[in-house]
């Protein structure tokens, strides 16, 4: 009885053993015909199964016959399951992998587009390496001048990009325009950004040829994306010597909810006692403010957001007027108050579908006095916006939105101070309304084409105008792209002309630009040709929308973080050929904001030993036109070249669960002599140069970061 | 005969019952013996298919999941720049299948740790903070999921090792971490002979990195 259990039991195991005992061998190459080495070769659900060599080549016996499925597994590849019969001969398995979505090796739209985010892996700069840069001062407009396409204009506040004037860069937070991104200034005197950069997850800053999402920015657009929520609760404290500050920041346990506040206050002067001016101020400048910020995770896919800001400034001070001959000093006296308020929703609405919904309200005060007038200025504006984008295939993108502005100005010139007696008051509203479509089609993984339209119309105005855009992207290696744009951008004339009682239509400008770009983990190299052409711009001589203008040159941008250790650098230079006939030109002329060549070297060097992290910062600009009433050829005139050094340097240390930095930077360092232009006296024969109201500007400041770390909690109470 | 029928049927179910489980743990030994000794990348792309097929016969068993993502994310040591994220997703994509069969496994937590602490390497300067707390939080949660489990602490060691002092890292923080470590490895029992037991061996070998300059 035991033999035959036995034998049977033997047979039955011989049985599986035996029976089925097939060959499966095989070739597994890649698209380009290249063979896969590493590959998982195996029939599903079984031990059955071998990887691929160096020559593509796979054997194993597989213990099944019948139905079965023969798996290809590995990495960067889209997997494959096929349906096969196996029977007791041998059988080959032959078949070519076709390589995954991988974000790496996908296209992206990259004509006139420079885009600074942690997220995405092929862009240029980070947002930390706009902090870092040296003679930015932290301000993100400072950063982004150290990138081709931005002018060197260090007597007015804003973004000066290809021959535009600063009006023509607008700046976006979360998609919608902010009205008043910089602090009020006194006349020749360059202001800097409101908002920090670390408020930023995302900066995209465009020299041109930009989506379909914004309008009303002829030359540019600096799209800025606010933070989602913090990684953990902190505390912050900040004392430099300019001002104090501090902050708090809650993020809830549940990690879906955050609240946080900061106040700051800054005061210039004590700083002007040890540095001295060359204006004389009545009222060192005081700025004190504050902000607000609330973030809620709605859902595993939806995020509310809301951020408020507020800010008080003032200052008063006294400049040589150049009419005078006894030393008279003209005064100019600002006080301003602003307040900028942005809430946001982005929610999935269905697998494919996205909708973001977006409001803002922003006021902004200024109250002006010289000797002979006061002048109040009052800038609203509340809007809305939102947009659905839908996600087409695998890659391919659909956009629709709609927005609108509404925007309030006032300004009241009292010169009842001088006895003239003089009130003019002027008031304008506008409804500002725009439509946008776009769609992103991926034709293949490395050729994408974008096409979109933007319809915008506005009451003052009284026009609807559409602007058709258009962008293709072609990756012409693994790590290189070739990409075009061209697009047309309309804006309303320059907010003094819309008070003008016949207000002058939308300007425009046209583009076309040619890019090439190649970046891989440690280098980018990226080339950029333009032409810009400008129509209908304000022409003041007969108040009508005869002006235009060109801009053309090219862009050259070059970083390596790899060939000298511990060093990251970026060189930028920038060719701009461009004249315009506008506002009161008699006739077409390069503008006094664009220097023939610019060009920048920004270096950082990371010291870990000693803890400092420690950068320079070269630019240099090629003479700027300036107007010479006795000069008969206008605007011929040209500056002297501009030399900037600033170099910057930050000790960091963490102290339990404090991260302490103590930076310093200073402007200008060895001391150039700059000079933006010249005013002249009404009868021509006195002149002064406009040059910034020091030589260097020097800044020292402790920031402290709090953070509830606790992992780190633990180690200390184990100890 | 009916009873003989009924009684080699029930002795074959046996047979193949046991068949299959002596089956898996050999396989498992085997390629297990291999890990500790494997450090070039092509090798551990065999081992982690090795792996990969026996998850995909024993669709009940964690852990021939849990070694190939844990062959992926060594994988990434070798490697550098975006590539790392790329084998630190195909590591998450198997540690989910581990962690929806054994949910609340300490072992599993420590390997999602590792995980998200080998995608710093991407970008430390930007990543650093991100990461290094999602990582600081899961091998918390492996710890309290285990308190005999010295794998955690010798992945705090390593993070303590290699952020620099400037953030609160540095040698001498990670040394007396591993030192807890090494006296877990000693007395620490795995539920099998293919259960985790690695690391006591790079544990030795950081806390003499500890000691240099």
């Amino acid at each position: 009885m035991n033999r035959i259990l036995f034998t049977f039991t033997l047979i039955l195991l011989s049985f599986q053993g035996v029976l089925a005992q097939t060959k499966v061998s095989g070739k597994i190459l890649d698209q380009k015909k290249q063979p896969l080495p590493g590959v998982n070769v195996f029939i599903k659900d079984t031990y059955d199964g071998a990887s691929t060599g160096a020559d593509g080549t796979f054997s194993f016996t597989a213990a099944d016959t019948g139905d079965v499925i023969i798996v290809c597994s590995f990495i960067g590849f889209e997997q494959i399951e096929k349906k096969i019969k196996l029977t007791s001969s041998d059988f080959t398995f032959n078949t070519t992998m076709k390589e995954s979505l991988n974000e790496l090796k996908v296209v992206t739209i990259s004509a006139g587009t420079i885009e600074a985010s942690d997220e995405k892996k092929t862009t240029v700069l980070k947002p930390l390496d706009i902090v870092t840069t040296a003679g930015a001062q932290g301000d993100i407009v400072g950063a982004l001048k150290t990138l081709p396409g931005a002018q060197q204009v260090g007597e007015s506040e804003g973004l000066f990009v290809r021959g535009g004037d600063g009006s023509e860069t607008k700046t976006i937070i979360d998609g919608m325009v902010v009205n008043k991104p910089f602090f009020s200034a006194a006349p020749d005197i360059a202001s800097r950004g409101r908002f920090s950069p670390f408020l930023f997850k995302g900066t995209v800053f465009s020299t041109g040829g930009y989506s379909a999402q914004y309008g009303q920015g002829m030359s540019s657009v600096l799209a800025l994306e606010t933070q989602d929520l913090p990684a953990q609760t902190s505390s912050t404290l900040a004392i430099s010597s300019v001002g104090i500050g501090g902050g708090y920041n809650k993020l809830w346990k549940e990690k879906n909810m955050s609240v946080g506040f900061d106040l700051n206050y800054a005061n210039l002067l004590p700083y002007f006692k040890l540095v001295k001016q060359t204006p004389e101020y009545t009222r060192a400048p005081q700025f004190s403010g504050g902000s607000l910020n609330f973030r809620k995770k709605t859902s595993t896919t939806g995020m509310l957001k809301f951020y408020g800001y507020f800010n008080l400034s003032d200052l008063g001070i006294k400049t040589l007027s150049i009419d005078s001959t006894n030393g008279f000093k003209n005064l100019f006296e600002l006080n301003n108050s602003d307040v900028y308020t942005n809430l946001t929703y982005k929610e999935r609405l269905g697998e494919k579908l996205l909708m973001n919904i977006g409001a803002s309200y922003s006021t902004n005060v200024d109250n002006i006095r010289t000797w002979t007038d006061s002048i109040r200025s009052q800038s609203d504006m509340t809007q809305g916006r939102i947009v659905f984008s839908r996600g087409i295939g695998k890659l391919s993108m659909l956009r629709i939105g709609a927005e609108y502005q509404y925007t309030y100005d006032d300004v009241k010139i009292d010169g009842a101070a001088s006895g003239y007696g003089y009130h003019i008051r002027n008031t304008i509203y506008d409804n500002y309304s725009a439509q946008f479509v776009e769609a992103d089609i991926y034709i293949t993984q490395k050729l994408v084409w974008r096409a979109g339209a933007r319809g915008e119309h506005s009451t003052l105005e009284k026009e609807y105008v559409i602007s058709p855009r258009t962008s293709v992207a072609y990756k012409v290696g693994e790590k290189s792209q070739l990409s075009l744009a061209y697009g047309q951008f309309y804006q309303k004339p320059d907010r003094t002309y819309l008070f003008y009682p016949q207000i002058p239509g939308y300007n425009k400008a046209t583009h076309y630009i040619a890019n090439i770009q190649r970046v891989d983990d440690f280098h980018t190299l990226r080339a950029e040709i333009y032409y810009k052409k400008y129509d209908n711009l304000t022409n003041l001589n007969d108040s009508t929308n005869s002006g235009y203008g060109y801009a053309q040159g090219l862009d050259v941008f070059w970083r390596d973080k790899k060939t000298i250790k511990g060093v990251d650098y970026w060189i930028s230079y920038t060719y701009l050929e461009t004249k315009r006939k506008y506002q009161n030109y008699p006739k077409e002329v390069t503008p006094p904001f664009a220097a023939k060549h610019t060009a920048s070297l920004v270096f950082k060097k990371f010291f870990e030993k000693l803890n400092l992290s420690s950068g320079f910062t070269y630019t240099y600009a090629s003479g700027r036109p300036y107007y010479n009433p006795n000069n008969p050829e206008f605007m011929s005139d040209r500056t002297i070249d501009y030399h900037s050094l600033g170099i910057n340097g930050a000790y960091l240390r963490q102290i339990k669960n404090c991260f302490a930095v103590l930076a310093f930077s200073v402007t200008n360092t060895i001391g150039n002599e700059q000079i933006f232009g010249y005013r002249y006296s009404y009868d021509g024969k006195q002149s002064a140069a406009v040059t910034p109201p020091a030589k260097r500007f020097f800044f020292v400041g402790l920031f402290l970061s709090f953070g509830q770390n606790r992992s780190k909690e633990v180690i200390d109470n184990n100890n | 005969m009916k009873k003989i029928l009924s009684i080699l049927a029930l002795l074959s179910v046996a047979i193949f019952a046991e068949a299959q489980n002596p089956k898996y743990i050999a396989a498992m030994e085997k390629n297990i013996a291999a890990l500790d000794t494997t450090r070039d990348g092509a090798k551990l792309q065999n081992l982690a298919n090795n792996f990969e097929r026996i998850a995909s016969a024993e669709k009940s068993e964690w852990l021939p999941n849990y070694y190939t993502a844990y062959c992926y994310v060594n994988m990434t040591y070798s490697t550098k720049g975006n590539e790392i994220d790329t084998f630190c997703d195909r590591a998450e994509k198997f540690i989910k299948v581990a962690d929806s069969i054994s949910p609340n496994n300490s072992e599993i937590y420590t390997l999602k740790a590792q995980i998200a602490s080998a995608r710093i390497s991407v970008n430390p300067m930007s990543r650093g903070q991100k990461y290094g707390m999602e990582s600081g939080e899961l091998r918390e949660k492996a710890k309290e999921l285990d308190k005999t489990n010295p794998r955690p602490y010798y992945l705090e060691g390593t993070a303590y090792f290699y952020t620099p002092p400037m953030f609160g890292g540095g040698k001498d923080k990670a040394k007396p971490v591993f030192q807890k470590a090494l006296e877990m490895y000693e007395t620490f029992k795995p539920a099998s002979t293919i259960a985790p037991n690695w690391g006591k061996n790079s544990c030795t070998y950081f806390l003499k990195e500890c000691d240099k300059k």
